[in-house]
């Protein structure tokens, strides 16, 4: 269009795929910005896509334009202003765009205006945070986070969450629809409230990890695609707002997390636990990632925030070179820290294996008792699984096959319930092995 | 998926030249921008094959040969490893990078991932990353 063709793709110049390509990058960025000029992220995905259609027409012909970013920035522009025209409910913010510099540039010569994005963190920013709304459901806020910001279509997050396309494409149009009928401004929050909101965004980017790394629902133990999109809108996260501390420890633990995604995960896909993982299977590039962001978390002072302590707990035994080297008094201690600051059932449950690990099954299963009239943990499938364990490490059998069978029938996950009954049928049947087991599987 | 994105040498990086303090921002520039967009995984520039060696592998016998070697495209010079979901987007990145000129060709190469042998390979593979794995646990651990 207004620009000289740049790219000759030898390789069957595909002008297809380099356009998803180009959204891929392009999308969030795209969105965000043209979502600060109409202040509603439906109708700025909206005129996003467009410019994307347009692409699609005139790219096959014109080639890919130089800045291909910048070209859908000023396409999406465009049709904003001309929407912002039209729309008499926008017709005073419209008076104050066109006294926008940036908005007359764009008008004279959108080609010319090559850096998309001097404040576009800015946007990208203030458009995490409308995503992650609290106002909005958890759901909800997981399926817009995925759609606005991660690139995903309507029909990847169904099949990532194993639900209905019609569910995910009304739960974000319901989301939308909430957003714009709350008045959500577009902004970056600041001051007592700012700390709230950015813990809704961490918990969003680690439900989407979870959901990958130990997926609730379907046959499938992982799901690493998910698991690579929540570590990649952390990173971004981490770009945006690099003196978080939280930000930085959130990326320390999911790195570290994900780098045991090959080694716990069986040959016919079963779950393999944290202290029977093959070490040499375990990501080394990610280990080093993640311990450089627990560093940066560290260094940015302060007492560390609930994810900071996850990931220096699991820094511990990423260290550890065999399971024996694991340093349990430093988790233990860690964990004392983590019970303190959010306490919960389940990170007793965890501090009951740790203090298993460190000072014997018995001091271990004490803790674990008395979890057992705790309500939250009624149904919670692990807390039979530690006690199962623990009472095979202190030979009582019977007791440990009951919490194995118990525990299976309380998991949701098709491959977790098949380990927790072979372990069922094992015991009795051999001696009670010297490695003990995290609550967590890995 | 992840890639190797692997730049080849050229006569300054041979020398030992190293980039200008322009050129330096501008490359740092672009990194930056890829470990914003939380793609970037590692990157690392290698020295001048002067400070390398080969080793020839014929029979049982090990020849050591000391660099420069000459043939400055077939070397490289350093390398990116990125994580996209496809190749394309791979492509669309580092089609933006800065400094390339002249002809010089950046290759990409997808990097396999374990899950992408079928038994039996995987299982010899298993048992070498093993070694390798225990090996950089300790490094890792040393490290840190």
């Amino acid at each position: 269009m207004r620009d000289a063709p740049h790219s000759v793709d030898a390789s069957k110049g595909n002008t297809h795929a380099v356009v998803e390509a180009v959204w891929r990058i392009e999308s969030a960025k795209l969105i965000a910005g043209i979502a600060r000029m109409v202040q509603d992220i439906g109708v700025a995905e909206e005129l996003a896509q467009d410019a994307l259609v347009a692409a699609l027409e005139q790219w096959p012909e014109s080639g890919v334009p130089r800045k291909p970013g910048a070209w859908l920035m000023a396409t999406a522009k465009h049709r904003a202003i001309d929407r912002l025209r039209r729309d008499k409910r926008f017709e005073q913010k419209h008076e104050e765009l066109l006294r926008d510099l940036e908005i007359r540039q764009a008008l004279s010569d959108p080609s010319l205006n090559d850096d998309v994005c001097d404040d576009c963190g800015d946007d990208l920013l203030r458009l995490i945070f409308m995503a992650c709304h609290p106002v909005l459901t958890r759901e909800a806020r997981v399926a817009l986070t995925l759609r606005l910001l991660g690139g995903l279509t309507t029909e990847e997050i169904a099949r990532a969450f194993v639900v209905p396309l019609a569910t995910i494409a009304q739960r974000i149009v319901r989301a939308k629809r909430t957003l714009a009928e709350a008045r959500v401004p577009f902004e970056v929050p600041r001051g007592a409230d700012r700390d709230a909101r950015l813990h809704s965004v961490l918990e969003v980017i680690y439900l989407i990890f979870n959901e990958g790394y130990a997926a609730t629902a379907g046959d499938d133990w992982m799901r690493p695609a998910l698991c690579e999109d929540a570590l990649r809108l952390g990173r971004i996260l981490a770009g945006l707002v690099p003196k978080e501390p939280e930000v930085h420890g959130l990326v320390a633990l999911m790195e570290i997390q994900a780098s045991r995604m090959n080694a716990r995960k069986g040959k016919s896909g079963e779950a393999v636990r944290l202290l029977d993982q093959d070490r040499g299977r375990w990501d080394y590039l990610l280990i080093r990632r993640g311990l450089a962001a627990l560093n940066r978390a560290e260094e940015l002072g302060g007492t560390l925030g609930p994810y900071a302590l996850q990931a220096a707990i699991a820094a511990c035994h990423a260290r550890a070179r065999i399971p024996e080297e694991t340093d349990w008094e430093r988790i233990v201690a860690l964990y004392d820290a983590l019970a303190e600051l959010v306490p919960s059932p389940i990170v007793e449950l965890n501090r009951a294996v740790a203090i298993s690990m460190a000072f014997g099954a018995a001091a271990g299963l004490e803790m674990a008792d008395a979890l057992m009239d705790e309500p939250s943990l009624r149904e919670y499938h692990l807390l039979p699984a530690v006690r199962a364990d623990l009472l095979l490490k202190m030979g009582r059998l019977d007791e440990a096959r009951d919490e194995f069978e118990r525990a299976a029938s309380l998991t949701k996950n098709a491959r977790e319930r098949d380990l927790l009954l072979r372990r069922a049928s094992e015991t009795g049947q051999r001696p009670a092995t010297a490695n003990g087991h995290a609550a967590r599987s890995g | 998926m992840r890639f190797m994105v692997i730049v080849p040498a050229n006569k300054d990086s041979e020398a030992g030249i190293l980039p200008n303090p322009e050129q330096f921002a501008e490359m740092g520039k672009f990194n930056e921008e890829m470990a914003k967009a939380g793609i970037l995984l590692a990157a690392d520039g290698l020295q001048p094959s002067s400070k390398g060696a080969r080793i020839k592998f014929s029979g049982t016998k090990r020849t050591v040969i000391d660099g420069p070697f000459t043939e400055s495209k077939e070397l490289v010079a350093g390398f990116w490893i990125i994580q996209t979901k496809s190749k394309e987007e791979a492509i669309e990145w580092i089609k933006r990078a800065p400094l390339f000129d002249g002809g010089v060709e950046i290759e990409i190469r997808q990097i396999f991932e374990t899950s992408d042998f079928s038994e039996p390979v995987s299982e010899q593979m298993r048992k070498n990353e093993g070694l390798l794995g225990a090996k950089m646990a300790e490094n890792a651990r040393r490290s840190s």
